[in-house]
């Protein structure tokens, strides 16, 4: 169950983003999940959203170039210290997490996590173990 | 067909000598005789013709600099009356005014032969295609690469540069099989053909590359991209033109076409020729030139010399590759930097693109390098743990190659500007705060 990510390197320079986001703009991408990873050089966008290949063309015709990435979504349970569970569930199974953010659904103010690590399947099997829930991409995608 | 004019490629050094102080002596007197700045610069020598006997009489004679073409724009320094010049070509310096060259009748033979012997030495015969893709117009590339093409009795192709589309249609549809033009420009269309997946499609099998700098690293990936062999082709258009050196199939230096012009190479401080093998200013001078004779004119490349016969059968001595120009270098905190010591690092780096841009600049009366550079389409930029080891990695060899540290800024793939003919790899932000 994995998440098409789509991620584009972005360069540290004023209107290099807002350019970006024109694009999916233009081409009426609707955005389920955005994070943005800067350096003082570069930024990383990533995103998700409802049609991961058709982003992939869209920025491939406008020379902007993206790439797809497999990550791992998990819901969050509506308690304190949930994305703590998730964590350090991880974490004891000696797994390492390279990014993660979370973002809130309007459907039924579920938070979700997106979750990058090294090996997908190691990860949701743990999380599962652990009684956490994920994220059939086929949901988010139509959220 | 191994040579083009096997007598002359092959000759002895004995006899080359002879014939090079026979028309050094010519060369001397006639720009004596018709172009004052010369005479000028003679006298001021303390120099008479008859004190220039052959080639061992060569370094009593001042250098011909970029500056004294610059200073008679535009015909000062043309040896013949304007009736005799049949072409003019120019160059655009980066600062300035342009340089004017002129060419009679017989200057024109002379490039076509030369041009001749470096397509037959890098293998091209009557039966090829050669697809000319260098600027034409007042650049020499084009028309000096349709000539020798022309005269080997080859179909020759003026595609120019620019239209890669066309460039492409080209390719596949006249099958060109020999193609000449700078290698970034080859690289660009290697790239297109990879893009295009058309590369089963084409004919080509020998790419003749000259008119800037070059990497063997650069070599093998447009080698790649286009299915072809590649040759270094020297010239510029002060001497003539492309064709004044070129590879022979050993690819072990380019053999000056020694009969035309003598080369040398000096100490860039002093100016005292250096032993054959150290790298110094690369030194020409026109011996059969009618136009504009130009009498040890300093390039100002660096470069080395090579003396000794070649397994390929020419005794012409061998030029070695370009490895930056005086012009170019660029000094920072005290260290001699050539642009295409970057381009090497970069090349050697899977992740990095050769595509770069350095930028200089004094801060705090310290020189600082920054060096932008393209992140490669495939490298997995969506960390950025690995993009930041990327950076450090390149950082790390070019302090090894350059001996001065850089910043490394790592851009987006495809936002480094492109050059179909010479690059601009460096923005200088010193200039006027000395
Ligand atoms: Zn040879």
């Amino acid at each position: 169950m994995f998440i098409d990510q789509i991620s584009v390197f972005v360069e540290n320079k004023q209107g290099a983003l807002k350019d970006i986001l024109k694009i999916l703009a233009d081409g009426k991408i609707d955005l389920r999940a955005i994070s943005i990873a800067d350096t003082s050089d570069f930024g990383i966008l990533r995103m998700i959203v409802p049609n991961p290949d058709g982003a992939l063309e869209l920025f491939r015709s406008k020379g902007v170039t993206a790439s797809k990435t497999q990550v791992t979504g998990c819901k969050l349970s509506d308690t304190p210290g949930s994305l703590y569970h998730v964590l350090n569930t991880l974490h004891d199974a000696g797994i390492s997490v390279e990014y993660v953010y979370a973002f809130i659904t309007r459907k039924d103010e579920d938070a979700y996590v997106i979750l990058r690590v090294e090996d997908n399947d190691a990860a949701q099997k743990t999380l599962l173990a652990a009684g956490h829930s994920l994220i059939d991409p086929h949901d988010l995608y139509g959220i | 067909m191994k040579y083009w004019n096997q007598q002359i490629e092959t000759i002895s050094r004995d006899q080359l000598e002879s014939l090079q102080s026979e028309r050094l002596s010519k060369t001397v007197a006639h720009a004596w005789e018709h172009c004052a700045p010369y005479r000028v610069k003679m006298e001021k020598a303390g120099l008479q013709p008859g004190n220039i006997q052959g080639i061992n009489d060569l370094t009593k004679l001042p250098l011909t600099l970029k500056d004294d073409l610059r200073d008679s724009y535009p015909y000062g320094m043309f040896a013949v009356p304007m009736s005799h010049v049949v072409r003019i070509h120019a160059t655009s310096g980066t600062t300035g005014k342009q340089t004017v060259v002129g060419y009679t009748k017989g200057d024109l033979d002379v490039w076509n032969e030369c041009m001749a012997r470096c397509l037959t030495m890098a293998g091209a015969t009557a039966a090829d295609i050669v697809h000319v893709s260098y600027g034409f117009a007042l650049f020499t590339g084009g028309l000096g690469g349709q000539g020798g093409g022309e005269t080997i009795g080859a179909a020759t192709i003026p595609a120019a540069t620019g239209n890669t589309k066309r460039q492409l249609q080209m390719f596949t549809d006249f099958g060109s099989t020999v193609l000449l033009c700078t290698p970034s420009y080859a690289m660009y269309l290697g790239d297109a053909v990879r893009e295009a997946g058309i590369k089963d499609q084409l004919k080509l099998r020998i790419g003749v590359l000259g008119a800037e700098a070059w990497t063997e690293q650069m070599r093998g990936e447009i080698e790649e991209r286009l299915g072809i062999r590649c040759y270094d082709i020297f010239g510029t258009a002060e001497l003539m033109g492309p064709g004044v050196s070129c590879e022979c199939a050993e690819r072990n230096g380019l053999h000056v076409m020694e009969d035309h012009f003598i080369v040398e190479i000096l100490d860039p401080e002093t100016k005292k020729p250096l032993p054959d093998g150290q790298p110094g200013e690369l030194v020409f001078s026109c011996i059969t030139k009618e136009a504009l004779p130009l009498i040890r004119y300093n390039t100002r490349d660096i470069c080395t010399i090579d003396r000794k016969p070649c397994t390929c059968g020419r005794n012409f001595t061998r030029m070695g590759k370009i490895t930056g120009r005086t012009d170019d270098m660029l000094i920072i905190r005290g260290v001699n930097v050539f642009p295409s010591q970057v381009e090497s690092v970069l090349l050697g780096i899977p992740g990095a693109a050769p595509h770069y841009l350095l930028v200089v600049d004094r801060v705090s009366n310290l020189d600082t390098l920054e060096v932008q550079a393209e992140i490669n389409a495939d490298f997995p930029f969506d960390e950025v743990r690995r993009v930041e080891e990327l950076e450090r990695r390149i950082s790390a060899e070019l302090l090894s190659v350059l001996g001065v540290s850089a910043k490394v800024t790592l851009k987006p793939p495809g936002s480094v500007e492109r050059f179909e003919l010479k690059a601009k790899r460096v923005l200088d932000k010193r200039k006027g705060t000395n």
